[in-house]
């Protein structure tokens, strides 16, 4: 993983010295909470229903052991002792005091960590595909050009006020695990015809009240050029995107306003002003980056293990787990586990110091101290081998961390919702437990294979609801809590919005309404159709007749 | 408002003229955009210095040559949000090569200054009740930046390959705040 060097780390601790400044003036008050908004979300400091929120920044998800174990200890001092992984696999900490944020960030800083562009209206921190360098259809590792980008973006001087926050994913590989279409850019790598590295470009996607999947304005971005181009669109948009009404001012707005056609010309007219200057990447600065993303020194395995496959006959348990949590990995003898942070009837993402310990030592001895966040909010040990999964499984067990759900009904992505969030309309912790504890029964999880289910707690979509198989979205209907379900959604490479199936639902009948969608496709797939496929066969119909016959 | 020039507080010789009866006045005069428009023969013919207002939302890059006819351009901050002036100034130092006097006006705060001195502003006007010094120290709050900018400081990228010894515009427009940031060896040669 990249590792900082003598100008990273001076940056980060005069970034902490400069926020613990601007701290002190705002508890002089000598800055209002007006001026010291734009520059505690800067520094990723929310304040919520209760308290502030941190967010800290994970890098495009990846973390290393040491980094994961500061983490746990950061819960336990300054916390209430966990933390909640987020769809952006970044953390967030619900319950910090504004005093004690400098010096939690000094912390921070001393393995390699910041919450510079958390939030507020810059560029956010860059994710990426949680499989990067592991998974078996990448091209070549997207870390690289997240790291390159997270770079550039940093304290970026032009674009810290733009009109609104500015999301950026990178993927290296065609099964897009990143959300790519579901962000400001999104960007996807390809091959030319000489087999040399670049992107696709998309611009404009977006979630919120107005859900739209990012468009390509270019098929192919050479890798070389990759920042010059970043610079364009965001320069067309820190000039265009609106700044009268906070609900028209992402980039999305201005791709559908001026057309994606005129855009992308006003971008290419800036770009060829810019393309050979200072922000064209050399070949020595990408393989310099790159080295930091060099493989584990890998065992020579053969691919297939005994030990794994005596294990799996022996342990039911296990074998569910393998089939749900454990992925193929491009290094034959190794596979890539994702432990799941969503236990039935838990809330999901959020993890304990204990927990975040546990998998900081698990992490150290099975997968070269490394961690990623996924947008799915679980974690992954991206270099285990085989011969140690039973072993691992056992230990993730002993901390609650080896639900076999991955992918599954329950693994559900839900944002903090009304339980801690100021904008929420309403619960979604709360209602994703219930669904969870609904499908606790591991045989008819796995029965039911592969679907999406995401639980919003207002029109904001932090929980991606729209992209969804099955989305639920928290309303406000005549003060109460009503919630609103989609079908169709999907966040994969052939990414969708999903549809309103009909009227919103009260909370204690969401579960009942996801069994009773779950129960229409079971009766209704065909031989090897997952959820979303059967969904794509028959339409909207047979789902809502079941929903609202008795309605 | 008290204006900060080249990390000194200064007295503004410049006035704002808000219509077509002030263009004739013979001290130096700040004229917004929409009346340079209206007047644009005659204040060509102008001999004093000419001041340009340029409001939030006029990209500068209509104006093209006659930039050159300006000592002075200040670009409008209507709120401190407003980030679209970050983008003017670099198209004005880097794009369009205006080499004089730019000026940030409107609001903009002191935890801005390091950004707004990046994108090639070298003129503030700062609140009444601000101390310069804490805007100087503002400025070097951060040493080291990864994004070219309109200062021509070395990017870390840069630094790191030891591309160091260029002359920073960044030191003039700080000016006698220089013995309080990290000085390095100028050779002259403006980079860009």
């Amino acid at each position: 993983m990249y590792r900082y060097d003598e100008f990273d780390q001076a940056f980060v601790a005069q970034r902490v010295d400069q926020f613990r400044d601007q701290v002190a003036r705002r508890i002089d008050g000598e800055l209002s909470e007006d001026e010291f908004k734009p520059l505690r979300l800067m520094n990723g400091l929310y304040l919520q229903l209760h308290a502030y929120m941190l967010r800290v920044a994970i890098p495009y998800g990846v973390l290393s052991a040491r980094q994961m174990r500061r983490l746990a200890h950061i819960a336990r001092t300054y916390d209430r002792g966990y933390g909640h992984f987020t769809t952006r696999q970044n953390i967030q900490f619900n319950w910090p005091k504004l005093a004690e944020v400098p010096d939690l960030l000094a912390e921070l800083a001393e393995v390699e960590m910041h919450a510079i562009q958390t939030s507020g209206n810059c560029i956010r921190n860059v994710t990426a595909d949680p499989l990067a360098g592991v998974a078996p259809d990448e091209i070549e590792d997207p870390r690289v050009h997240a790291e390159i980008i997270r770079q550039w973006s940093t304290l970026h001087p032009e674009f810290a006020f733009l009109p609104r926050k500015f999301k950026i994913a990178v993927t290296g590989a065609p099964n897009d695990r990143a959300v790519t279409r579901g962000h400001d850019i999104g960007l996807r790598m390809h091959r030319d015809g000489d087999g040399r590295p670049g992107f696709e470009v998309m611009v404009g996607g977006g979630q919120g009240r107005t859900p739209i999947l990012a468009k390509t304005i270019r098929p192919f971005l050479p890798a070389a050029d990759l920042l010059s181009y970043l610079e364009a669109i965001l320069r067309v948009y820190n000039q265009l995107g609106r700044r009268d009404n906070i609900y028209k001012a992402r980039i999305k707005i201005l791709v559908e306003q001026v057309g994606v056609e005129a855009f992308a010309e006003m971008v290419e007219a800036e770009w060829r002003n810019i393309r050979h200057g200072e922000l064209h990447l050399p070949a020595e600065e990408l393989a310099r980056i790159a080295a930091y993303f060099a493989p584990p020194a890998y065992e020579k395995l053969p691919d297939h293990c005994l030990a794994l496959e005596a294990a799996r006959a022996a342990d039911p348990g296990f074998a569910s787990w393998l089939d749900s949590n454990v992925e193929a990995h491009k290094q034959p003898g190794y596979a890539v586990v994702t432990i799941s942070l969503k236990p039935h009837g838990g809330i999901p993402g959020d993890a304990t110091a204990e927990q975040m310990e546990a998998v900081a030592d698990l992490a150290a001895h099975y997968s070269f101290g490394e961690i990623r966040v996924t947008y799915k909010q679980n974690l992954v040990l991206a270099d285990v081998r085989k011969a140690d999964l039973h072993e691992l499984w056992l230990g993730l067990r002993l901390d609650d961390l080896a639900t076999a759900n991955a992918g599954l009904v329950s693994d559900i992505i839900a944002c903090p919702g009304l339980d801690y969030c100021n904008l929420a309309n309403a619960r979604s912790i709360p209602i994703a437990q219930e669904i969870g504890r609904r499908f606790r029964d591991i045989e008819r999880e796995h029965g039911i294979g592969p679907v999406t289910v995401n639980v919003s707690g207002c029109i904001n979509a932090c929980a991606h609801h729209h992209m969804a198989n099955i989305g639920i979205l928290g309303v406000d209907k005549k003060g109460s809590e009503a919630y609103q379900i989609t079908l169709g959604g999907r966040a994969t490479e052939d990414a969708a919005i999903g549809a309103i199936i009909g009227p919103a639902v009260a909370g204690d009948q969401v579960a009942d309404a996801v069994e009773t969608i779950v129960d229409v496709y079971l009766a209704g797939r065909r031989s090897g159709e997952a959820f979303i496929d059967t969904y794509r066969r028959t339409g909207p119909e047979p789902f809502k007749e079941k929903l609202y016959a008795t309605a | 408002m008290p204006l900060l020039r080249h990390g000194a507080i200064v007295e503004d010789e410049w006035t704002r003229v808000a219509d077509a009866s002030g263009l004739a006045d013979p001290l130096p005069i700040i004229v917004p955009h929409d009346l340079w428009l209206a007047h644009r023969d005659r204040l060509l013919g102008r001999t004093q210095p000419l001041g340009l207002h340029l409001p939030a939302g006029q990209s500068p890059e209509t104006l093209a040559e006659d930039i050159q006819r300006f000592s002075l351009i200040a670009v409008a901050f209507p709120k401190f949000t407003d980030g679209r002036g970050f983008s003017y100034g670099r198209l004005l130092r880097e794009r369009l090569g205006y080499r004089r006097e730019l000026r940030a006006v409107g609001q903009v705060l002191r935890d801005q200054f390091a950004f707004i001195l990046r994108c090639g502003f070298d003129s503030f006007e700062i609140a009444d009740a601000d101390d310069p010094a804490d805007w100087l120290a503002a400025a070097a709050a951060i040493s080291d930046w990864y994004q070219p900018g309109s200062d021509g400081r070395p990017t870390i990228q840069r630094r790191r390959a030891h591309d160091t010894g260029r002359a920073f515009a960044w030191q003039a427009a700080v000016g006698s705040a220089k013995s309080r940031l990290p000085l390095r060896r100028s050779t002259g040669a403006a980079a860009h």
